[in-house]
């Protein structure tokens, strides 16, 4: 799961760096993600997932890491 | 800040409408006109304790709600729009600091000295490269050194800035920080340099005294508030300015149609009997004034019980998207209302010497779609709107 997570963030982050070189844990916004882009990340995560996350889901810090994207998509039946 | 109706709510609310009709209202236009501080009006508040208002009572303020606050702004709003908006933009910035102090005892210590000296605080978000996009900074804290630290903004717009006692500034955290990583610091008009940057002749809302600064500081490193501020500005800073601006417009909006309600009715008894078609138009424009009304109560109804009991849920996409359009409607429909009571008090509603004047009632609501940007605001709603469910 958590390659399918990178390559979104590769493709819709507009991270400032490579991916590859942050953790699981690193600060995605604090890596260049905007709110714009995040926005583009979760619409690619419900596409990837084949999900819908809830409006109490849909919130900065949930898309904060990779570790938490993960954590968020579990709790919307995604098996880790 | 609380829900409940306390003792401080009705010290404040009380407060607030004395000093509207004493000092506000008797000042109005000389402030409009002259561009001018409404220092009676401040000088008033901070006698009353108003610019403590929000402090907790803890701390020694008067520990009134955000209901109670945005009372306060709707009542000053229909005597003075541009005293309600100063004691707006000053709660806004005392509300934040309260809801995330964190525990932080120079905070503590600071809203302390608020209560006993009646501190004016401002506001330094916007600024020169960013414009009113508040999520970015350019100018950022510089590395601490044993520590101290200091930053250097260009700041475009900062009312009251000459008569403030101190200012919340959003920086990046650091001189290496991207534009998004931001936080907020109080620095007292002693440890910072305001260099006076243009004139202030606007349209409206005159008496804020809003010119540019670049405002230069040297601060210890605990006057940096710990929350991230993307977090502040979700919780408090966004949804707090949107439901406090939006009560000042409300006042102004209810002050122009009570002045179109008194030119009918100063005409009915003229012609008793005869009909009356600006008391059509009155009827009509009472359906737009309840628009206003109804879109900002609901909203501050929502911001109490949320601050209070489920911050988080302030932090939500459909969350944000519901206090963006409060900002967007209101600032709006408040200008629609104004130029409505023009219409209904005729030529003279126009002129600027009637007791049914509402020109700077007109053009203090027009400020409403440019504080932030509306279309600014409807790119962020259009982008979170792809992705909210419920909003
Ligand atoms: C009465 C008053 C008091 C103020 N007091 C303060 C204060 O105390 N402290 C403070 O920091 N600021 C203050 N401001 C500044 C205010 O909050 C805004 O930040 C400022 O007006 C923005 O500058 P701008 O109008 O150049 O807008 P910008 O946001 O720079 O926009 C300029 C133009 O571009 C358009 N635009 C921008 N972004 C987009 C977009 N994404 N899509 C489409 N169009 C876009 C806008 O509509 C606008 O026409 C005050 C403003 C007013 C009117």
């Amino acid at each position: 799961m958590k390659d399918q997570i990178r390559q979104v963030i590769r493709e819709h982050a507009h991270l400032s760096v490579d991916v590859e070189t942050l953790g699981d844990d690193a600060d995605l916004y604090q890596a260049g993600m905007t709110s714009h882009a995040s926005v583009n990340v979760m619409i690619a995560l419900e596409d990837t997932f084949d999900v819908e996350f809830l409006d109490s889901m849909l919130k900065r810090s949930v898309f904060e890491s990779i570790d938490s994207i993960a954590g968020a998509l579990q709790e919307v039946g995604v098996p880790a | 800040m609380s829900v409940a109706v306390t003792a401080g709510d009705e010290a404040l609310t009380e407060a607030a409408r004395r000093i509207a009709a004493e000092f506000a209202a008797p000042n109005a236009d000389d402030v409009d006109r002259n561009a001018r501080f409404p220092r009676e009006a401040v000088e008033a508040m901070r006698e009353a304790g108003v610019l403590s208002s929000l402090v907790p009572t803890a701390l020694g303020g008067g520990g009134a709600s955000v209901a109670a606050a945005a009372e306060a702004c709707f009542e000053l709003g229909r005597s003075c729009g541009a005293s309600a908006m100063v004691l707006a933009m000053h709660q806004i910035q005392i509300g934040c600091m309260v809801n995330h102090l964190d525990g932080s005892a120079w905070f503590e210590d600071y809203l302390r000295e608020v209560v006993a000296e009646q501190r004016l605080v401002a506001s330094i978000t916007s600024e020169v490269g960013t414009g009113g996009d508040l999520g970015k900074s350019v100018a950022a804290v510089s590395e601490p050194a044993d520590g101290q630290a200091s930053f250097e903004k260009q700041a475009p717009t900062v009312s009251y800035g000459e008569y403030a006692d101190a200012f919340l500034t959003t920086v990046r955290r650091a001189p290496d920080a991207d534009g998004g990583d931001q936080v907020l610091v109080l620095t007292k008009r002693e440890q910072m340099e305001m260099e006076p940057q243009g004139t202030w002749d606007p349209l409206g809302m005159r008496g804020t005294c809003s010119p540019g600064f670049v405002a230069r500081a040297s601060f210890p490193t605990e006057q940096i508030l710990s929350t991230p501020f993307a977090q502040i500005s979700n919780e408090s800073m966004t949804p707090l300015s949107h439901v406090l601006w939006s009560h000042v417009w409300l006042g102004i909006a209810t002050d122009a149609f009570d002045r179109a309600r008194a030119f009918v009715r100063a005409a009915a008894k003229r012609k008793p009997g005869e009909p009356l078609p600006a008391a059509i138009r009155l009827s009509e424009l009472m359906s737009e004034l309840s628009l206003l009304r109804a879109e900002v109560s609901l909203a501050l109804e929502e911001y109490g019980t949320l601050i209070s009991s489920d911050r988080a849920k302030l932090s939500e996409m459909a969350t944000i998207l519901r206090f963006n359009n409060l900002k967007i409607a209101a600032s709006e429909q408040a200008p629609v209302v104004c130029q409505g009571a023009m219409a209904v008090g005729g030529i003279v509603a126009y002129k600027n010497d009637t007791p049914f004047s509402v020109g700077r009632h007109l053009r203090d609501s027009m400020s409403a779609c440019l504080m932030v940007a509306n279309e600014r605001i409807h790119k962020t709603d259009a982008s979170l709107l792809l992705i909210a469910k419920e909003v």
